[in-house]
């Protein structure tokens, strides 16, 4: 059971093994958490992190399962899994593909498979987990979306589509959930410095993997509907999303 | 009108009638869960028979602060309609309530009878369900024990479906580890309750205002037994050779007749008629409203004041003078902690107040009595110094404040109130309840399925041997 405070007890965390999953986990684990489930691409690296964070808090009960995001059909299945040991405090939808936008934009079936990663694949697992946790009464979704789905900008729309998509979702589940007992979190990040965004580039109020996971357990703790990481971004974009189109086109973002 | 009107409404897309989302007094992480309010025992048994896929738990008023009486995605039942008088002895002083009855309204029947209820807690608002589920104390612990003390048996619908009477004689196993179980043994349906003949309804209250830790301590310690009732109130904030200063308020009946005439003499309590309004902003709570409101109440007192008289509400339940008052902390709420330190140990109660005290925590009514010896198995108070402390759940670091607070009181041998905790670390239970294992074995004789479950019993792990 999650505490008065937002410290969970146990976690599903989708996309286990990026940076931002990773660091949120070792801060979890640090707390109350006292079971997990990490689910990726690739087991071994699944397993390495789990490693790690058993190094942190031996005794602490961790499952690796392995998810494909596209893999539609599969998901009911895995989304069983992965409740198959009990009530789960929390679920973090963590994973995504950036992309290439300039390649992307002329090439079809890669688009794609950014919108069926992020958007779909997320849909296709927060439906069957939305149930699962409105049927325990409690429980916490946490979405990572980004400053990106705020407003479509030209130097990543195929990607910001796929989280705008993906953040609205989110909101409105969240209004489903109203009064369920489950809360929808949605955290967005400014650029973060992770091995997704590799080597773009680093544009101003960037942050990085750990101050995202700080910023989602002040959340928790804050019982936050929305989280902008960092705190400021939220003013920011409130000024940027009002620019006129010629204006915000010619910024350098 | 109408838009207003629903924008106020509670806008649950996903309520209907049969569940509800549930919260205790602190109003943190609440859960929804299926509510049941049967009005007969029979209704009760046709629940409780159903099959039941998260178990179910049985709420009274809901002053617990955290979640006891929560049962996420199973079911919970209503008592409150559970009210009747079954009984009433006077030859014994002893009456058989439905567990659904509270305090406030055995107070407003027996009292006009002379008989009032042996242990009350700082609200007349809880069940007799609820006060032998956590086997509460009052400003009497000190000489008279915990409220299971006076009862005398507990009728309870068992996990088979089975009525059973437990008490010293018949179940004993059943009657101690209920007294104090946290509901997690069946539903109590009603109790034999020995009341406390009382003379008339008004209590002489001495006061004492205390300038340090040290005195109050000792004074408490010194001359606490001449009285039946006794309870401290410290100004946390206080800093220095202040530290831990605070109002002593002792008391005991006035057992002279005469001395007060008319309808008065035995008087129950009267509904409180304010209220705090149902939507409050959250941040009302902080260290500057807090510390002035501490230094007045600590000069409103003078220095010192010998038998006031006062009725039994005014001394015993300030705080229902109003109600609804948890909603002054705002949307996020509040938590309280509550610690007993076992007598010897003071230097790690003063070790509490010096945190508190230091890290400017804003808290408004803290409470510090000392406690006689203890009932056992879940039962919370032990001998020593139990202390009390309102924090508004927004309050920045928080969680490790009183992780830090816990570490002080599992080192001292003392332990956190269930009734109270809303956040411990399910890792401390067993260090601070040495006995959770004898009290599990005896949960499991009589409920071998786990039929009876809460929020509290699966955040800490109550029922599962370690």
């Amino acid at each position: 059971m999650k505490n008065a405070l937002g410290s969970v007890q146990s976690a599903l965390i989708l996309g286990g093994d990026s940076d931002i999953a990773f660091a949120t986990s070792k801060r979890l684990v640090r707390d109350r958490l006292r079971r997990l489930v990490l689910a990726g691409r690739s087991i071994e690296r699944l397993q390495a992190r789990a490693a790690e964070l058993e190094a942190i808090a031996p005794g602490i009960d961790i499952r690796c399962l392995t998810l494909d995001a596209t893999d539609f059909a599969s998901h009911s299945e895995f989304v069983d899994a992965a409740f198959e040991k009990g009530d789960l405090d929390l679920v973090l939808v963590a994973f995504g593909v950036l992309g290439n936008q300039l390649e992307d934009e002329h090439d079809a079936a890669s688009a794609i498979g950014v919108i069926q990663t992020n958007f779909t694949g997320a849909v296709s697992l927060l439906v069957p987990t939305a149930d699962r946790l409105r049927d325990q009464g409690h429980g916490t979704i946490v979405v990572l979306s980004t400053v990106a789905a705020e407003r479509a900008r030209r130097s990543n729309y195929i990607y910001g589509a796929s989280k705008a998509g993906l953040d609205w979702f989110s909101q409105g589940l969240g209004d489903a959930l109203h009064g369920s007992g489950v809360d929808v979190m949605i955290v967005r990040p400014g650029f973060a410095t992770t091995k997704m965004t590799g080597d773009l580039d680093t544009p101003p109020m960037a942050t990085d993997a750990d101050s995202v996971a700080a910023a989602i357990v002040d959340g928790l703790r804050k019982q936050s509907d929305v989280v902008w990481v960092p705190g400021k971004l939220r003013w920011v974009m409130s000024v940027l999303r009002h620019l006129p189109r010629p204006i915000f086109r010619r910024l350098p973002i | 009108m109408k838009i207003l009107s629903r924008l106020t409404a509670s806008s649950h897309a996903t309520a209907d009638s049969n569940t509800a989302l549930l919260s205790g007094w602190g109003r943190t992480s609440p859960s929804r869960a299926r509510l049941a309010q049967p009005s007969t025992i029979e209704e009760l048994q046709e629940h409780a028979r159903r099959p039941l896929r998260r178990g179910l738990i049985a709420r009274g008023l809901g002053r617990s602060y955290g979640d006891p009486a929560q049962n996420a995605g199973g079911l919970v039942i209503d008592m409150t309609r559970l009210d009747d008088v079954h009984d009433i002895d006077l030859q014994h002083s002893t009456v058989t309530v439905g567990a659904g009855m509270c305090v406030h309204r055995m107070m407003q029947l027996f009292v006009p009878l002379g008989l009032f209820v042996p242990v009350t807690p700082g609200t007349r608002y809880v069940t007799v369900g609820g006060a032998i589920a956590s086997d509460i104390h009052g400003k009497n612990h000190h000489v008279d024990g915990t409220f299971g003390n006076y009862v005398e048996a507990i009728d309870l619908l068992l996990a088979n479906g089975e009525v059973v009477t437990a008490s010293r004689e018949q179940h004993p196993d059943l009657f101690n580890a209920t007294r104090g179980g946290m509901g997690l043994t069946g539903v109590m349906l009603s109790a034999r309750i020995r009341m406390l003949p009382i003379e008339t309804s008004t209590v002489l209250v001495d006061t004492d205002r205390v300038a340090d830790l040290e005195t109050l301590l000792d004074l408490m310690s010194r001359d606490d037994d001449g009285y039946r009732y006794s309870v401290s109130w410290v100004d946390t904030l206080a800093t220095g050779n202040s530290l831990g200063r605070g109002v002593l308020y002792r008391g005991n009946h006035l057992d002279d007749p005469s001395a007060v005439a008319g309808p008065s003499r035995l008087k129950g309590p009267s509904a409180s008629r304010l209220s705090i309004p149902p939507v409050v902003p959250s941040g009302l709570v902080g260290l500057a409203s807090a510390r002035a409101f501490n230094e007045v109440w600590y000069r409103k007192h003078p220095e010192s004041e010998r038998e006031l008289p006062q009725q039994l509400s005014a001394f015993f339940h300030q705080l229902d003078m109003v109600e609804n008052t948890n909603r002054v902390y705002g949307r996020r709420g509040f938590v309280q902690h509550q610690c007993v330190i076992p007598t010897g140990r003071e230097s790690d109660l003063r070790k509490i107040l010096e945190i508190l005290s230091d890290e400017r925590v804003p808290t408004y009514l803290v409470v510090l009595k000392r406690m006689g010896s203890g009932n056992g198995l879940l039962s919370f108070p032990i001998a020593g110094w139990t202390l009390a402390v309102d924090i508004p759940a927004a309050w920045d670091d928080l969680a490790e404040l009183l992780d830090r607070l816990d570490e002080i009181v599992v080192n001292a041998g003392g332990r956190l109130y269930f009734a109270k905790d809303s956040r411990m670390n399910p890792d401390l239970v067993e260090a601070m309840y040495p006995e959770i294992n004898q009290w599990r074995a005896i949960a499991d004789k009589y409920d071998p399925q786990q039929r009876f479950a809460s929020d509290l019993s699966r955040r800490l792990a109550l029922r599962d041997h370690a």
